[in-house]
């Protein structure tokens, strides 16, 4: 083996390394919100929690069990100040709906890929809007056109950043 | 690439059932969660220790961040003031020339105001500050408008109270933790507020609009009476709301409503005050009430 690869592959990594590194990254990526000392006057930042729990999916299809988005959900939720169980449902609908269409296209390409996430991402924020608009706060729909903007545009580098994660936590 | 599949478990009788198990906890895992959207929906101070273990383990990281935030954010200001500093201590000599003698004005009518009121026998109610604190961070991925304050009932602050720094309203609180508190700010949807018009006392009515403005939106008056440049104070009507709290200023017209923009930009105040909620009813009976004293014990 050249000494180039030598670091790379072979690599003792314990269980705990392994399965524990995209659930930690999608903690942090939810955590990011109350974490940053921004006073937003219009939903300012894209959903990180959510882009990395989708980047993860479509990277590696086996990873989260169809259950995964309930305990996810449920932190992102308690982090980013929506009603509790609005990330739940809207998690786990996203899993279930891109389970049914791993049944029916086998194959997938980036563009494929992407346009699957614009569209995990179009009904996670406007679900996530209607969660908020029916508690009686925030503001019009048009309010989240941009953040969804930005959040699309963003998705292949945060696809980067998990890849990257991925062939540290790998053996 | 095409991925390998455990999703086709084939003959597997134990990977069939492990799949069918998955589906089945995902789904009564969104029912649960439908159920707990509903129940945040109909009770949205719910859920409150939850969440405040959530912003008890964030408050530390972002109240430090903030301190180096406001650090960073100051010195292009230091920088800027530096290099105006000719021009600009000429035009401060000058501000200053005409602060003195409006600061005298003031204070011959603070003085008179305080002659009639003693003679209306109206008492100056307590300011009613239950604590200070610094806002730390928001909600900036969701699509509801609040900030997070790092005082909580450990301090006083309960739901309900509201929140104003020295420019303005900032909100008011609608879940408290032991040391930090959920403001749901004035820009948002949720955030009603009787005020009047400074220069006329015209009543109305602001309400959020989610987007860093408010509408407001004038009480029986067939025309909008607002004019650009209006400003507008909490009337005290209804409660809650001390009167004369800064709120916003007219930026714009648009058909029976005016555009305006709140005074207390939250990104931008340095300290915040939380107020025990106004009782206006409570107040007068407790004014009356001293009225009655004193008056029993003058004759």
């Amino acid at each position: 083996m050249s000494r180039r690869y030598a670091t790379r592959i072979g690599r003792p990594r314990t269980a705990l390394h392994i399965r524990g590194t995209p659930i930690v990254s999608v903690l942090l990526g939810s955590a990011i919100a109350p974490l940053l000392p921004i006073i937003a006057q219009t939903p300012l930042l894209p959903p990180f929690g959510l882009m990395i729990f989708l980047a993860w999916r479509l990277l590696r299809p086996e990873i989260w069990p169809l259950w995964a988005g309930v305990p996810l959900g449920l932190f992102d939720d308690v982090m980013s100040g929506q009603p509790i169980g609005s990330a739940m449902v809207l998690w786990t609908v996203i899993l279930l709906a891109l389970d049914l269409e791993n049944q029916r296209h086998f194959w997938r390409d980036y563009w494929h890929s992407w346009f699957i996430a614009t569209l995990a991402l179009a009904f996670a924020l406007s679900g996530a809007w209607l969660v908020v608009h029916l508690a009686g706060q925030g503001g019009p729909l048009v309010q989240i056109l941009p953040q969804l903007a930005y959040s699309i545009g963003l998705f292949p580098l945060i696809v980067r950043l998990c890849a990257a994660l991925d062939r540290w936590r790998l053996p | 690439m095409a991925p390998p599949s455990k999703r086709r478990p084939g003959y597997d009788r134990k990977a069939q059932y492990g799949l069918f198990a998955s589906y089945v906890i995902a789904i009564v895992g969104a029912l649960v969660g439908l159920l707990l959207v509903a129940i945040s929906i109909v009770d949205p101070t719910g859920f409150s220790a939850l969440r405040s273990a959530g912003a008890e383990i964030t408050r530390p990281v972002a109240s430090n961040l903030r301190a180096l935030v406001i650090g960073i954010g100051n010195f292009d200001e230091a920088v800027a003031a530096y290099i105006n500093a000719g021009s600009q201590n000429a035009a401060l000599r000058r501000q200053v020339e005409t602060n003195r003698t409006r600061l005298i004005e003031a204070d011959a009518i603070r003085q008179e105001n305080a002659r009639l009121k003693r003679l209306l026998r109206l008492t100056e109610t307590e300011t009613g500050i239950a604590a200070a604190g610094h806002l730390i961070s928001s909600t900036s991925t969701s699509a509801a408008r609040l900030a997070r304050l790092d005082v909580g009932y450990a301090q006083g602050v309960q739901p309900g109270m509201p929140v104003r720094a020295p420019e303005g309203l900032v909100g008011r609180v609608i879940r408290s933790g032991p040391n930090t508190a959920d403001v749901l700010l004035l820009v948002d949807e949720g955030n009603v507020v009787p005020v009047r018009r400074t220069s006329d006392n015209i009543p109305g009515i602001s309400s959020g609009r989610g987007d860093g403005t408010v509408e407001i939106r004038a009480l029986n008056t067939e025309r909008n009476p607002f004019r650009p440049g209006d400003v507008v104070v909490t009337s005290g009507i209804g409660g809650l709301y001390r009167p004369n709290i800064p709120v916003a200023v007219v930026a714009r017209l648009e058909r029976d409503k005016a555009i305006a923009i709140p005074l207390a930009n939250p990104s931008r105040v340095e300290l915040v005050v939380v107020q025990t909620p106004f009782r206006p009813v409570e107040a007068a009976r407790e004014s009356a009430a001293q009225a009655q004293a004193s008056g029993a014990e003058a004759p």
